[in-house]
């Protein structure tokens, strides 16, 4: 029980850590980036408001103070006010959120959907021509930029989260191909073919379990994957997701807005890996 | 190597090294400068005049594309030599010299991948200037792709340096009175240089894709300049896709290169 405890642990301090590392980063970023208020060009202010201007980006400049001001205003549940949207954070979440969540679910279903559909087939049909024809589609779209697969579904008018699975898809099916492969060479994997167990009863006894931890670290990094593609396909597509706002809020350096989306993006990714992590020592320790 | 490997190999160094050469003869190949004004001819399409015809602003569509690719294809190259190179120095750092540099490098490169590369990607170039002179913004653009891109292949190497450090010959190297910058410099850095190349070609169609996405978020190179990004926002005034079929040149062209360059990459690949 102990070592599952201290893995915990150590799992939960390497989230903690890289979140708000993550969320330094952004603040950091953006602060030292060159920038300057537009108010500062308003000829009907006196030299006095611009100075007072002024003296109110020095106090955000210290990138330590602000980002102790806003931890201790997460901890009671604030998250600051959007600077351009002039909204609470928390509200632009609460709305935004359910949308990305809905197009990764379903992009991720698709992806996952057309990878082990187009892989599982290829543990049993090596080589061929189904082999190539797969490798050839999950080529060209590995080879598409995020965007231009937005905007084309766009013009296309299909669904945007067709699109995530799409781009999804390829990274899928690539590592679903090589894990079945070096499955399929397994000692144990040609005994049982070898003694006539049918492919569904070898694939789902013999060519998954051992491989579990490597298929749970494969939908760990899937879910970066498409989190990164998100961001581009709402963009073009207008969705009005957590991507999307990202996207403004990068452009209109909204200070509070930007820590709090790196936050939760780094989260997101790091507690997917951790996950897998966990998951995949508990598999092994119980095989 | 089986016979149709090696076909697809020769095809694809074949494809590549047609359009890098029709991209660095461009000044010879173009009819016309990449930002020259056809005024009486916006919007037109194609004609024996100009092959792929004209943008919006009357620009000859196929000089756009030739000088595109051209710099596409030396500056994705230029970022993933200075992301092989970033990675080399803080990989190699952090596996040869252990302890708290490693840990503290690795932790880098750990926060580094746990943010989502296009959003990343996206973020930092955002907060960099945009209305800047064209060739600033090509800088720009793949300056922070090599610096952002460092981080899988820094684990990689310290991997690698890892390893070669506890090696049976650093072992006898050091034995025998050999200095570290020696050991350094003639026993372990060539043993890395394949890790390295890997890396390096490895991030070139990476390189290629993100600048093609911030390209058509127009965060990529700025006009007059054109990119492959720059080119594929085009896309974007589009009602239907079978309008103006010519737009769709630049996409194909580079579809073909970056399913040439992973063609070549196919053996490499290793699973995570």
């Amino acid at each position: 029980m102990r070592p599952i405890a201290v893995l915990l642990a150590k799992h939960a301090a390497r989230i903690l850590l890289i979140t708000l590392a993550g969320g330094f980063l952004a603040l950091a970023l953006t602060r030292l980036a060159p920038n300057v208020d537009e108010r500062e060009f308003d000829v009907r202010l006196s030299d006095e408001s611009r100075a007072a201007i002024r003296q109110s980006h020095e106090a955000e400049r210290n990138v330590f103070h602000f980002y102790w001001a806003w931890l201790r205003g997460l901890a009671h549940g604030d998250l600051g006010v959007s600077q351009t949207l002039n909204r609470p954070v928390t509200e632009l979440l609460s709305e935004r959120l359910p949308v990305t969540g809905r197009l990764l679910g379903w992009g991720l279903l698709t992806g996952w959907a057309l990878g082990l559909g187009l892989a599982l087939p290829l543990a049993f049909l090596r080589g061929g021509i189904f082999d190539m024809g797969a490798s050839t589609i999950a080529a060209l779209f590995l080879c598409l930029p995020a965007a231009v697969l937005g905007l084309l579904f766009v013009l296309l008018r299909a669904p945007a989260a067709l699109a995530l699975g799409l781009l999804v898809f390829p990274k899928i099916f690539r590592y679903a191909r090589t894990l079945l492969q070096q499955s399929a060479n397994l000692p144990h994997v040609l005994t049982a073919r070898a003694k006539g167990l049918g492919s569904v009863r070898v694939l789902l006894w013999h060519y998954l379990p051992p491989a579990a931890g490597q298929w749970l670290a494969l939908l760990a990094v899937s879910i970066p994957v498409a989190l990164s593609a998100a961001v581009p396909i709402e963009v073009v597509c207008d969705l009005p997701g957590i991507g999307q706002l990202a996207w403004k809020a990068a452009l209109a350096r909204d200070l509070y807005l930007l820590v709090c989306l790196t936050g939760i993006v780094t989260l997101t990714t790091v507690v997917a890996k951790s996950l897998s992590d966990v998951l995949g020592e508990g598999l092994r320790s119980v095989a | 190597m089986t016979h149709i490997q090696n076909v697809l190999r020769n095809f694809s160094i074949g494809i590549l090294a047609t359009v890098f050469l029709a991209s660095l003869f461009a000044g010879t190949l173009a009819p016309a400068s990449y930002a020259k004004q056809f005024r009486e001819d916006p919007d037109s399409p194609p004609s024996r005049q100009h092959w792929l015809g004209t943008d919006d602003l009357g620009r000859d569509r196929f000089s756009r594309v030739l000088y595109g690719t051209r710099i596409s294809l030396l500056m994705a190259p230029a970022a993933a030599l200075l992301a092989a190179a970033l990675a080399g120095l803080l990989g190699g750092a952090a596996g040869y010299l252990g302890g708290w540099t490693e840990r503290g490098l690795m932790a880098a490169a750990d926060l580094v991948l746990s943010l989502p590369w296009l959003f990343l990607l996206l973020a930092v170039r955002a907060l960099l200037p945009l209305n800047v002179p064209p060739l600033q913004s090509v800088t720009i653009t793949f300056l922070i792709l090599g610096c952002l891109g460092w981080a899988a292949g820094a684990r990689v190497v310290c991997a690698g340096a890892k390893s070669l450090r506890n090696s049976d010959f650093a072992l006898q190297a050091r034995a025998q009175g050999c200095s570290e910058a020696r050991l350094l410099l003639r026993h372990l850095a060539p043993n890395l240089r394949p890790l390295l190349l890997a890396q390096f070609w490895i991030s070139v169609p990476v390189f290629i894709l993100a600048e093609a996405n911030l390209g058509v978020l127009g965060l990529g190179v700025s006009e007059p300049l054109p990119s492959w990004g720059s080119l594929l926002r085009e896309l974007e005034g589009l009602t239907a896709i079978s309008g103006k079929p010519w737009v769709f040149v630049p996409l194909l062209l580079l579809i073909i290169s970056v399913t040439a360059f992973q063609a070549l990459l196919m053996d490499q690949e290793m699973p995570s």
